[in-house]
C-alpha cells in the first residue's frame, strides 16, 4: 500500500462518516476502517501497511475528532503492541478497539516498592486456582490507575527458579474485587501517580498474556515499546523549556547577572545541539536507517530539563511556590505552572521510563559494547535472593 | 538541507580513511612530529590523487566544485588520524580567502602543485580577526609580524590580509620562525615580513574566511573526539584489573556513555555547520565541539591510566590537538558571547550585577 492508496482510503472513509457527528462513533468507525494504526493487521484497526504511512493518515484526519494521546499513552504505547505480539485472537479482538478509541484506559502494574530498576526481582504473587489466578502484592508509580479499566501486570508465579524465569504476564481487571488504588502524593504536592494494592484479586486464565513463566520476555516487548523520549524534543530553535526561560530572561532585565548570563548561554548551546541531534535522528528514521542515537535522547532531555528548570527558579529569585494542594491531576500541565513546580516535576524526568543510570548502562552495554557488571543473582532461585 | 552524510561523502571518507590507515598510522605520526611534522608526500597524494585540495574550488577554476559537506568529511578523517597535512590551512582557510578573487593561484592549489597558508594568527576569530597581526603595506611591499600562524611551515605562498585587501607573498620572501607548539601535529610559527615583495590579489572579508574555517574545524574536532572515544572503548574492554575488564565497572561505563552522548551531539552540530555555515550554526558548533574534543581527549588520557601519560602512546597527540583547537578560530567562550547578540540573549547591562 502506498501514499496515494492510503489517501484514497481516507477519502472513502470521510465520505461515509461525518467528523462533526458523534465523536465516539467516528473513532470506532475509524478503527473499523483500519485507519487507527495502519501498521496493525486488518480487522484490528490497521491495514497491514508500512508504519510511515500513519503520518499521512494523521495529516489527512488532522481536523477530525482525536484520541487522547496523554491519557491513553500507556494503552497505545505499551499495552497495545504487547497484546498484538502475545495476545490470543480473542484477546486482540476484545481489547484493542476500546483501547484505541479511549473507551477503556490502561495503566501499567510493573514497578514495586522493592523492584524498580531491577524489575525482574518483583514479588507480587500469582497462584493458580483452577481456571483462575489469585494475585497478591503491591505496585507503585502507577500513572493513571484511577482512570484505568485495565492494567498490564507482571507477577511472580514460580519463586523456586531464578528471577527472570518465574514471571507471568496478565491483563488485570482494575474493577475486580481486591484492587485498591491510592493516590501517591509527589514532591510537587499533587498526585499523578498511585500505589495499587492487590489483595486476593482473582483473574481468569484467559487474561494471561503469553505462556506461564514467559512474563519477562513479554515485559521486554512492553519496555522496548516505551516511547522514545524523542517526542519531547522541541522542533524549533530555542523552543520547549528553553522558551519559557528565555521569555522570563528577556522580560526581566533587572534580574540578569553576568554569572547567570554565562550559564544561560552554555545551556542554550546544549539545548540547540540536543535539538539538532533529535532532528538528525528523525532524518535517520525517515531514511530507514535508525541509529543508536535514540538511546541517548531521553538522557539528554532529562539532564537539560533539570538544569533549565533549576536555572529558572534561581533567575526569578522568587521564594514562593504556586500551590502545594494535594490533588489528583488529570494530565501533566508543565507549562501552566510556576518555575518551582517545573523544577520539582523535572526531577522525575531522570527516573520515569528508566532511570538515567539504567539508560547509561544500556548505552554502555548495547551501543558501546562494554561488558556487564558481574551478576550474583542470575542463577539463584528468586526466593533465596537477599531482599 | 540534510544532517546526514551523502553517498558521495561516504565514498570520499572511505578513500581518505584507507589512505590514512596505510600511510599515516599513529606510530608514524609520532615518529615524525619532532623532526618534520608536515607530511608533504602524503599531502601530495591526498591533494593530487584523491583531489581533496580542490574540494571548495569551483570546477571552472580547476577544482572539484564540491562544498563544505565534503570538506567536513575529509576533516573528520584527518582529525581521527591527527594527520599532519595542510588541508585546513591551505585547502580551507587560504582557499576560502582567495575564492572571491578568482585568482589563478586557485588552480595551482586545487592540483596540489602549490600550498598556501593564510598569514593570520590561528588564535584570531571571526569576532577579532586581527588578533596577532601587525602588518602594513607600502608601495607593493609588506612589513610587520603575524604570530601563531598555522600551516606556514608547509606553505609555498603566504596570503596576507592587510586592511581588507589580500596580498600574496612567496614564502621564501618572509621569515617563518617555528618555536615549540602545544600542538605537535599542527605547529604554529611567527611570520615576519621586512619590505617583502607582495602581489595584490583582491579584497578580503577576513571574518567570513575565519567563520568558514571555524565551521569546518568543528568537523575535525568531531574526528578527534571519535578517535579518542573509540580507542578508549577498545582499551577498557581489554585492560583487566581486579580480575575483570575495567570497562565493566559502572564508574567507567557511565562516563563513557556520557561522552558518547556528547559526541553524538557534536556530530549533529558539525553537520549543521557545514550544511548551513551561518553565524549562528558556526558559533553553536564551535561552542560545543571544541569543548567535547577536549573533554573526550582528557578522559581518554585518564581512562588509559599510566600508559596514557607516556610519550609512546599516541593519545597525547590528540589531547594537544584538541586543546590547541579549542583556542583556534575563537574559544568556546568567544562563540557563546557572539551568540548572545545573534540569538537575542542579552547580558545584564543595566540590571543588578
Amino acid at each position: 500500500m502506498n501514499e496515494a492508496e492510503i489517501k484514497e482510503r481516507v477519502a472513502e472513509f470521510l465520505a461515509g462518516h461525518d467528523p462533526a457527528g458523534d465523536r465516539l462513533e467516528f473513532l470506532r468507525a475509524r478503527f473499523d476502517a483500519g485507519l487507527a494504526w495502519v501498521w496493525f493487521p486488518k480487522g484490528l484497526g490497521g491495514l497491514g501497511a508500512p508504519r510511515e504511512l500513519q503520518q499521512v493518515v494523521e495529516r489527512e484526519l488532522a481536523d477530525t475528532p482525536q484520541i487522547n494521546g496523554g491519557k491513553q499513552g500507556i494503552g497505545l504505547g505499551m499495552a497495545a503492541p504487547t497484546i498484538l505480539a502475545f495476545g490470543t485472537e480473542e484477546q486482540k479482538r476484545r481489547f484493542l478497539r476500546p483501547l484505541w478509541t479511549g473507551e477503556e484506559i490502561w495503566c501499567q502494574l510493573f514497578s514495586e516498592p522493592g523492584a524498580g530498576s531491577d524489575l525482574a526481582t518483583l514479588a507480587t504473587r500469582a497462584v493458580r486456582d483452577g481456571d483462575e489466578w489469585v494475585v497478591d502484592g503491591q505496585k507503585v508509580w502507577t500513572s493513571g490507575a484511577h482512570h484505568a479499566r485495565w492494567a498490564i501486570l507482571v507477577t511472580r508465579t514460580d519463586p523456586d527458579v531464578p528471577k527472570h524465569r518465574g514471571l507471568t504476564y496478565f491483563v488485570c481487571d482494575m474493577q475486580a474485587p481486591g484492587v485498591e488504588v491510592r493516590p501517591l502524593r509527589q514532591i510537587t504536592g499533587e498526585a499523578e501517580f498511585n500505589e495499587v494494592f492487590l489483595t486476593g484479586v482473582r483473574l481468569s486464565d484467559d487474561l494471561r498474556l503469553g505462556e506461564v513463566g514467559d512474563g519477562w520476555r513479554v515485559a521486554q516487548t512492553t519496555l522496548m515499546n516505551e516511547r522514545v523520549a524523542i517526542g519531547g524534543a522541541p522542533t524549533r530553535r530555542g523552543g520547549g523549556v528553553m522558551a519559557t526561560v528565555l521569555d522570563a530572561w528577556r522580560e526581566r532585565p533587572e534580574l540578569r547577572t553576568h554569572d547567570l548570563h554565562q550559564r544561560l548561554l552554555s545551556l542554550w548551546v546544549e539545548a540547540e545541539v540536543t535539538r539538532l541531534s533529535g532532528a538528525r535522528l528523525r532524518e535517520q528514521l525517515a531514511a530507514g536507517q535508525p541509529g543508536p542515537e535514540g538511546s541517548g535522547m531521553k538522557l539528554s532531555f532529562a539532564k537539560l530539563n533539570q538544569a533549565l528548570t533549576g536555572f529558572d527558579v534561581e533567575f526569578n529569585r522568587d521564594l514562593g511556590y504556586d500551590d502545594w494542594a494535594f490533588r489528583r491531576s488529570e494530565d501533566v500541565d508543565f507549562f501552566g505552572r510556576g518555575p518551582g513546580y517545573r523544577y520539582l516535576r523535572a526531577k522525575g524526568n531522570s527516573i520515569e521510563g528508566g532511570t538515567s543510570e539504567i539508560l547509561r548502562n544500556i548505552i554502555a552495554e548495547r551501543v558501546l559494547g562494554l561488558p556487564s557488571e558481574p551478576r550474583v543473582d542470575k542463577d539463584v532461585p528468586w526466593k533465596d535472593l537477599p531482599r | 538541507m540534510t544532517l546526514l552524510y551523502t553517498e558521495i561523502e561516504e565514498e570520499l571518507r572511505a578513500s581518505v580513511r584507507a589512505l590514512l590507515a596505510d600511510r599515516c598510522p599513529p606510530a608514524a605520526v609520532l615518529k615524525r612530529v619532532e623532526s618534520e611534522p608536515a607530511d608533504l608526500d602524503l599531502w601530495k597524494t591526498l591533494a593530487g590523487e584523491i583531489g581533496v585540495a580542490g574540494l571548495l574550488i569551483p570546477e571552472e577554476l580547476g577544482g572539484a566544485g564540491a562544498g563544505p559537506g565534503e570538506a567536513g568529511v575529509v576533516l573528520e578523517e584527518l582529525g581521527r588520524a591527527v594527520t599532519p597535512v595542510p588541508f585546513l590551512t591551505s585547502a580551507v582557510l587560504a582557499t576560502r580567502a582567495l575564492l572571491p578573487t578568482r585568482d589563478a593561484l586557485l588552480g595551482e592549489l586545487a592540483e596540489g602543485r602549490r600550498t598556501a597558508a593564510l598569514a593570520v594568527s590561528f588564535a584570531a576569530s571571526p569576532y577579532r580577526p586581527q588578533r596577532g597581526s601587525a602588518v602594513r603595506a607600502e608601495g607593493g611591499r609588506l612589513s610587520g609580524t603575524v604570530t601563531g600562524v598555522a600551516g606556514a611551515d608547509a606553505a609555498d605562498v603566504l596570503l596576507v590580509p592587510v586592511d581588507g585587501e589580500l596580498y600574496a607573498v612567496e614564502a621564501a620572501a618572509a621569515v617563518v620562525t617555528a618555536g615549540p607548539s602545544l600542538d605537535l601535529t599542527r605547529p604554529v610559527a611567527t611570520v615576519t615580513f621586512d619590505r617583502a615583495e607582495a602581489r595584490h590579489v583582491g579584497a578580503c572579508d577576513l571574518a567570513a574566511v575565519l567563520r568558514l574555517g571555524a565551521a569546518l574545524l568543528a568537523s575535525e574536532q568531531l574526528g578527534v573526539a571519535e578517535w579518542c572515544l573509540e580507542t578508549t572503548l577498545g582499551y577498557v574492554k581489554e585492560r583487566h584489573q581486579f580480575a575483570r575488564p575495567v570497562g565493566s565497572f559502572q564508574a567507567i561505563k557511565h562516563r563513557l556513555a556520557d561522552l558518547w552522548l556528547d559526541v553524538v551531539r557534536a556530530r549533529a552540530a558539525a553537520r549543521n555547520a557545514v550544511a548551513d555555515p551561518s553565524a549562528v550554526s558556526v558559533a553553536v558548533a564551535q561552542a560545543w565541539n571544541a569543548g567535547v574534543a577536549v573533554r573526550v581527549a582528557e578522559e581518554a588520557v585518564q581512562l588509559h591510566g599510566g600508559i596514557g601519560m607516556t610519550w609512546e602512546h599516541p593519545v597525547h597527540l590528540y589531547l594537544k590537538r584538541a586543546k590547541s583547537s579549542e583556542i583556534a578560530l575563537g574559544t568556546p567562550g568567544d562563540h557563546r558571547a557572539a551568540l548572545a547578540s545573534l540569538v537575542d540573549v542579552p547580558g545584564p547591562e543595566g540590571g543588578e550585577q
